[in-house]
């Protein structure tokens, strides 16, 4: 995080409110794809909130991470109809392919792997998102053919 | 998009009428309407690129004069995307590719022609069928819902206004009373829809009723669906936005509401498109904002995006969620409709909830409790998904079967497969043997049966679940997802899962499933809230229709559906296995070898039971025991 000007103009939009604090989180965590430590500690002062009130929240919610995350975020859907349909392979095999367990990003921060609960594409299960794309009918043994798409 | 009219704000009911007239008149009902879902489903097989081909085409043929292109919301057959519908002859094509588009505007839409290639076969008569409306998947559903889906762009509000939207709020903004409202909907029988099944006027009633010092109240619509499994509110929002727009303003005038939020899932981003576009349409024409059609009644909505947190779908911690809070629910000694959001009170329902009540205004309680059952009225959407051949949203009266839903709509299990078992209601609801099958579907009966309806998830199983496995998912998940707030939950649950894996891992006895049914009804009585009070369900009710799965997993150290790795072994079928070696090239560990041609082998000792050697053989010559 090189400067505050956005964290700032963030904070100024949603007009420094307790009740606006998740919705300036998930602008800060759009611009810099994580909750920086800095950005928390502005957060906390400009709203007139103590600083683990601030940290409470982002780490209730799990669409926040505090940590820099990859280029590439990889979502597998472990909601119900995927999970009967094999998803907890797919999950294996993309922890053994990446050398990362899930909610965490491989040392080349090429990838981030994310586990969600039902992204509503049952139809099409196991899904897995990578970044924008969703892709259906994912098996175990596509995953490596899959990842090599995205570097 | 052409707007018809320039927007200008509407003053009167009088004007409204007027808009909608004009906006009927200026659309020739015989011009061709190519309507291609486009929900999220169908975003997965591809349909903005369909959507922008068809468009592509028609400016080519120079046609645009004839023939619209809507994208829509989904009309629910998620199986057979990408789905597209031709009105208004209501010409039904499934699996449509970009390659189709030339053919479908030269052939059906140019020459009247039906392409056979496109149209639904029904696999069990092979009969095929040209009209929606013809579809086994949907003769037997009663779409007041999901119909409206794709009749209309979600992003145009004169399309909703053409198709009759806002006709419910004119006729509550100038016939009804607060009273009278209220009247109507609890002489519906309208039940929430989220899952509890309170009913609606009752708590209508109670939210306008409960003092508040400086007149405020709050109306929230909860589409933080996280159920897994289940996205029939995320169709509604994507779909037909403006439908739960005006069902909330209406309950907002009836309990002298003047704000209202919608708390949306953040994994829904189109939802939350789609909901701000409709916001800012139905703001232009003033049915938003002051004084809405000159009736001195103020309302307007916020969104509010969840952070990700299953709890969040419990009322006080949504509400504390949108206070900017830890979303952690509180003890409801005094109920949100007195004390909520900001403690004025405040009247939560669900997206389904609010969809309805346009149709009960317009059409009357008497119409609206003819359907479904005693004690439920109305519709209810579910989303039919898992081991099912027609995977998708379904609309049905309240006291359908679950027969007729999983085989008459849902065209049963695929791949010759045995039904095993359905979960309703997510992980606070509970799995239905195959012997209840002919249970009629509704808020009392499920819960009879040990389950709930919930928000409407329809999990089917096969031969090849684990009940154990399916149980052990769904605690996995509370686990979680628990907030952490009290200790029967945070707790109780941590420990059912330790349980669970044991007897997933052959290492549990037979007394451990005495203490998980102890635990299991300790956790329900003593939790703070329903997400903890309802945890349990998934154990009981597997233990109640299923004990034998628990039961081989523990004496007989087997997994019956061959699921639980710790008990399974992977072998090649010799007769079977033609020697190809593409498990071999496809096991991370080099446990499979072999001679071309020959039968190959596997090494359990190195084999780490991923699975990838079945899931690679063309011919099912990997065995599972």
């Amino acid at each position: 995080m090189n400067d505050n000007h956005e964290v700032e103009a963030i904070i100024d939009k949603h007009g420094a409110k307790r009740d606006s604090l998740i919705s300036m989180l998930q602008d800060i965590q759009t611009v810099y794809h994580y909750l920086p430590q800095e950005a928390l500690e502005t957060v906390a002062s400009r709203v007139g909130l103590p600083m683990i009130q601030v940290y409470g929240v982002a780490t209730f919610f799990r669409s926040f991470t505090l940590t820099p995350r990859g280029r590439h975020i990889i979502k597998v859907c472990l909601g119900t109809a995927c999970h009967v349909r094999g998803a907890a392979r797919v999950l294996d095999r993309m922890e053994l392919t990446l050398g990362v367990k899930r909610e965490s990003t491989t040392d080349d921060q090429r990838f981030t792997l994310e586990t969600v609960n039902c992204v509503g594409c049952c139809a099409l299960g196991p899904m897995v998102i990578i970044d924008d794309d969703y892709h259906g009918q994912v098996s175990s043994d596509k995953v490596g053919s899959l990842l090599a798409n995205y570097e | 998009m052409i707007l018809w009219v320039e927007m200008n704000r509407l003053n009167s009911v009088q004007e409204f009428e007027e808009l909608r007239k004009s906006i009927v008149d200026s659309r020739d009902p015989n011009k061709l309407r190519i309507a291609i879902c486009a929900g999220s489903g169908c975003l997965a097989y591809g349909c903005v690129p369909l959507v922008a081909a068809f468009r592509d085409e028609v400016d080519k043929q120079g046609i645009q004069d004839r023939v619209e292109v809507r994208a829509t919301g989904c009309p629910g057959f998620c199986e057979r995307g990408a789905l597209l519908t031709i009105f208004p002859q209501g010409i039904f094509y499934q699996r449509v590719k970009i390659e189709d588009v030339p053919e479908i505007i030269t052939e059906t839409i140019l020459e009247g022609r039906i392409i056979d290639r496109l149209l639904y076969v029904d696999p069990a008569s092979g009969e095929k069928s040209v009209k929606e409306a013809d579809v086994p998947f949907y003769r037997k559903q009663h779409r007041l819902l999901l119909g409206v889906n794709n009749k209309i762009d979600p992003n145009s509000i004169e399309d909703y206004l053409a198709n009759g939207g806002y006709s419910a709020l004119a006729k509550a903004l100038l016939q009804m009373s607060s009273d009278s409202i209220i009247d109507e909907i609890k002489r519906s029988g309208l039940r929430g829809r989220g899952g509890g099944g309170f009913p609606a006027g009752s708590k209508w009633e109670s939210c306008r009723n409960a003092p508040s010092s400086n007149g405020v109240r709050y109306v929230i619509c909860n589409a933080d669906e996280g159920d897994p499994g289940a996205y029939m509110d995320r169709s509604l929002l994507e779909g037909n936005p403006h439908g739960v727009i005006e069902g909330m303003m209406i309950g907002a005038y009836a309990i002298a509401s003047s704000e209202g939020y919608v708390y949306v899932r953040h994994e829904y981003p189109l939802a939350v498109q789609n909901l701000g576009i409709a916001l800012e349409q139905a703001r232009a024409y003033g049915l938003l904002g002051k004084n809405i059609l000159g009736s001195g009644f103020d309302f307007d909505i916020n969104i509010s995006r969840g952070g990700g947190a299953f709890i969040c779908g419990e009322s006080t911690a949504l509400m504390a969620s949108l206070e900017g809070k830890i979303g952690e629910p509180r003890a409801k000694h005094i109920h949100t409709v007195e004390s909520g959001l900001n403690g004025k009170p405040s009247n939560l329902n669900n997206v389904e909830t609010w969809a309805n009540v346009p149709m009960i205004i317009n059409k009357g309680a008497d119409w609206y409790s003819q359907i479904g059952t005693e004690g439920s009225k109305g519709t209810k959407v579910f989303s039919l998904v898992g081991k099912i051949n027609n995977t998708g949203l379904v609309e049905v009266p309240m006291g359908m079967t679950l027969r007729e839903i999983v085989y008459d709509i849902g065209g049963g299990v695929p791949n010759g497969k045995r039904f095993k078992a359905v979960q309703t209601g997510g992980p606070s609801g509970g799995c239905i043997p195959e012997g209840l099958l002919d249970l009629p579907v509704d808020f009392d009966r499920l819960k009879e049966a040990g389950s709930i309806m919930g928000s409407g998830g329809m999990i089917v199983m096969d031969e090849d679940t684990c009940m154990v496995d399916v149980a052990k998912y769904f605690v996995r998940f509370l686990t979680e997802e628990s907030c952490g707030k009290c200790t029967p939950c945070r707790e109780g649950l941590d420990r059912m899962l330790d349980i669970l894996t044991d007897v997933t891992e052959g290492k549990a006895t037979l007394d451990d499933i005495e203490l998980l049914e102890e635990l299991g009804n300790v956790i329900k009585d003593t939790s703070l809230c329903a997400l903890g009070g309802t945890a349990p369900n998934p154990v009981l009710s597997t233990l109640r229709y299923f004990r034998d799965e628990y039961e081989a997993h523990i004496r007989e150290h087997r997994c019956p559906a061959g699921v639980c790795k710790a008990l399974i072994t992977f072998t090649i079928d010799e007769e079977a296995c033609t020697g190809c070696g593409v498990c071999a090239r496809q096991c991370p560990q080099e446990a499979i070898s072999g001679e071309k041609k020959q039968p190959y082998v596997i090494d359990q000792g190195l084999c780490i039971k991923c699975g990838l050697c079945q899931e690679s053989c063309k011919f099912d010559a990997v065995i599972v025991s």
